[in-house]
């Protein structure tokens, strides 16, 4: 019944510029599947490739085994959410979410059915006779999505459709997201540059930056083996904390301290370790540094330090639960050795 | 001077104690200083003549001698005895019912083509423009006059294909027409506020209705044209109030008979000949207050219609 989409080398070029550098991936059938990275990463671009906004220029786009390189966008099988959600101005709830329906000139009885089942399915009955401008952030958000299912597409894309709209509500549409994927079974691609909403919906995120894949792969699979420096910095909340080190066969040494990681590595490296992996009580792992306390921030549930190694490298520390950290305290750092990371001097990661 | 004093009395809160009057005219007197030369046109070109005419409209003037009042005497003159009025009124309308909506049709056009992000829009634009600039000024009526006459460009082009075009300017059933061709030629100002339009409506738009599989036409009809409404009802209003103006060209092409048989007969042309003609300034006046009264209510109906076909976005 879903769909799967495969991409084969795709590459999207402006002139001279290349901004997709032959992109390679597989999605599944019914997959929830994330493309995150930093701004000009290039993917909206890619998204705007497989929905049929953007020419490809050069590799092959299948979609269920055909491939749909110069089909037009409306041929394709596929809705869009746009960031902006492009609802039409002048047009009432109902008339936006049918103009796609009565473009392709379906029976109106049938337009009536599916508009009603959309607004059902999104809570936006009462709002049907309004127009746009007379909705909060958060009901075009509804609208524009609406418009995505009355048209019963094989395949939805979400370019950033979250970002507009406040943190609270963000949270919230999220999870009514998540669901809506749950009930449909569609496979959906959603691009975000915000890597919570990464981790907490995709079924497969895949890492993108400067028109490379970094990484692809599940969420959890991602954050506990990161192929490169990148990735690591880049999923995970607060940052992994970096700090340089050198490789000495089987233990990587730091300004003072020297870890058995069980992995071999020589020369320059990068300690990768995140926060949440450190503590700083004697005997729960080994010791990787000495921390200088600058800030503690207590969440309640957590303990947020902020601290600097003793050779002035800054790291972050988060605690289960309340603890007691004197600022300008001087503490020693652990961190189980199997849960680290290391990278070698071309920040790939070292298994 | 007087500027750094006004700056330095606002920015301070300390008042000094003196009466209200006083301490306005302190306060305001340099911005009514600026305003000077606008007030000085608007009540001595503007204000005044309007109610001085509005006085001669009731009645009979002839510049040398003092007016004579005559009451509602020139309005019923004007409604129950003037072939020549009924004319001018018919080729007035005749002129803006054609001319206004083909110049906008013809403006959103050229403004559709260059939006559609050519090399060399800035020159394109320029040139298109041009006619605008140039389009009311006598040199161009006379240039047009040479065009449409018997031996002019038009005919000379005609007779290659082995037509013998009429006169087109004597022809009293072309005459009108050469005037309103020569009005859609000066598209460029509405164009330019089109294209700033177009401009403005947002490119996902378009791109989500290309993914609802409409046609260039239906994104046309369905997206542009509504959301390019407020554009369309302002260049609407300002053409239709030009052409109840327009002058120039039908004085000059006609030599400032409005001939043949008045088929050049613009209201202003004949208000300009009452009034400079045969000095009937009276009749003139209440000539200028009609016109006045038509543009007001059609302006006045387009605003009560607005609300049905104009959509404003927020």
């Amino acid at each position: 019944m879903a769909t799967s989409i495969q991409l084969r080398q795709l590459k999207k070029a402006y002139g001279d510029v290349q901004v997709i550098h032959g992109v390679d991936l597989t999605i599944e059938p019914g997959d929830f599947t994330v493309f995150v990275g930093p701004s000009g990463c290039g993917k909206s671009t890619l998204l705007r490739m497989i929905a049929g906004l953007e020419p490809i220029t050069g590799g092959d786009l299948l979609i269920d085994g055909q491939r749909m390189n110069e089909v037009p966008a409306a041929k394709r099988g596929i809705a869009m959410v746009f960031q902006s959600y492009a609802l039409y101005p002048h047009m009432s709830v109902y008339q936006n979410l049918a103009f796609g329906l009565e473009t392709a000139k379906m029976p109106k009885a049938e337009i009536e059915k599916r508009v009603q089942r959309a607004a059902e399915i999104l809570k936006i009955e009462p709002l049907l006779k309004r127009k746009p401008k007379q909705l909060s952030g958060g009901q075009r958000q509804r609208v524009a999505i609406g418009r995505a299912i009355v048209r019963e597409p094989k395949i939805f894309l979400f370019d950033e459709p979250l970002s507009n709209l406040d943190a609270e509500l963000r949270v919230a549409m999220r999870v009514e997201i998540a669901k809506l994927h749950n009930d449909l079974g569609n496979t959906m691609i959603y691009v975000t540059h915000d890597q919570v909403e990464a981790m907490t919906m995709a079924d497969k995120i895949v890492v993108l930056r400067a028109g490379v894949i970094e990484q692809a792969g599940a969420p959890l699979d991602l954050y506990n083996n990161p192929r490169n420096l990148f990735v690591a910095g880049f999923i995970g909340s607060p940052k992994m904390n970096f700090l340089t080190a050198t490789g000495e066969g089987d233990t990587v040494r730091t300004a003072n301290a020297a870890l058995p990681l069980g992995r071999s590595a020589t020369g320059a490296a990068t300690l990768g370790i995140r926060p949440e992996h450190i503590t700083l009580v004697e005997g729960t792992g080994a010791k990787f540094a000495d921390l200088r306390v600058d800030l503690v921030e207590n969440l309640g549930g957590q303990t947020v330090v902020y601290a600097t190694t003793t050779d002035g490298q800054p790291l972050t520390v988060v605690l289960e639960g309340q603890r007691q950290v004197d600022i300008g305290s001087t503490v020693a750092a652990y961190v189980d050795p199997a849960k680290a990371q290391v990278f070698n001097a071309e920040g790939l990661a070292i298994r | 001077m007087t500027v750094q004093h006004v700056a330095s009395t606002s920015a301070t809160s300390e008042v000094p104690k003196t009466s209200v009057w006083a301490r306005i005219w302190q306060q305001d007197a340099p911005g009514y200083l600026f305003l000077l030369p606008w007030f000085i046109g608007f009540f001595g070109l503007t204000l005044g003549p309007m109610i001085s005419s509005l006085y001669l409209s009731f009645t009979k003037f002839d510049l040398l001698t003092s007016p004579d009042w005559v009451g509602a005497g020139n309005y019923v003159r004007m409604f129950t005895n003037d072939p020549k009025f009924a004319a001018s009124m018919r080729v007035t309308f005749f002129f803006v019912i054609f001319s206004v909506p083909l110049k906008l049709a013809f403006a959103l056009g050229v403004a559709l083509l260059l939006n559609r992000g050519m090399k060399g829009l800035p020159l394109y634009r320029a040139l298109f423009y041009l006619p605008s600039l140039l389009g009311a000024s006598v040199a161009i009526a006379i240039l047009w006059r040479q065009i449409f006459a018997g031996d002019g460009l038009v005919n000379k082009f005609l007779s290659v294909f082995g037509i013998v075009g009429p006169s087109w300017i004597s022809n009293p059933n072309y005459s009108l027409w050469t005037l309103i061709i020569l009005a859609i030629w000066q598209f460029g100002s509405p164009m330019i506020i089109f294209l700033a339009g177009l401009r403005q409506i947002p490119q996902d738009m378009y791109e989500a209705a290309s993914l609802d599989g409409a046609s260039k036409w239906r994104q046309f009809w369905k997206i542009t044209l509504p959301l390019l409404t407020p554009v369309v009802f302002f260049n609407a209003i300002i053409q239709t109030i030009e052409a109840f103006k327009s002058f120039t060209p039908a004085f000059i092409i006609s030599g400032g008979t409005g001939n043949p048989i008045n088929s050049t007969l613009f209201y202003t042309l004949y208000l300009y000949q009452e009034a400079f003609g045969f000095f009937r300034m009276g009749y003139a006046s209440a000539l200028a207050w009609v016109l006045l009264a038509i543009v007001a209510a059609f302006t006045a109906f387009s605003f009560l219609t607005s609300k049905y076909w104009v959509h404003y976005d927020d």
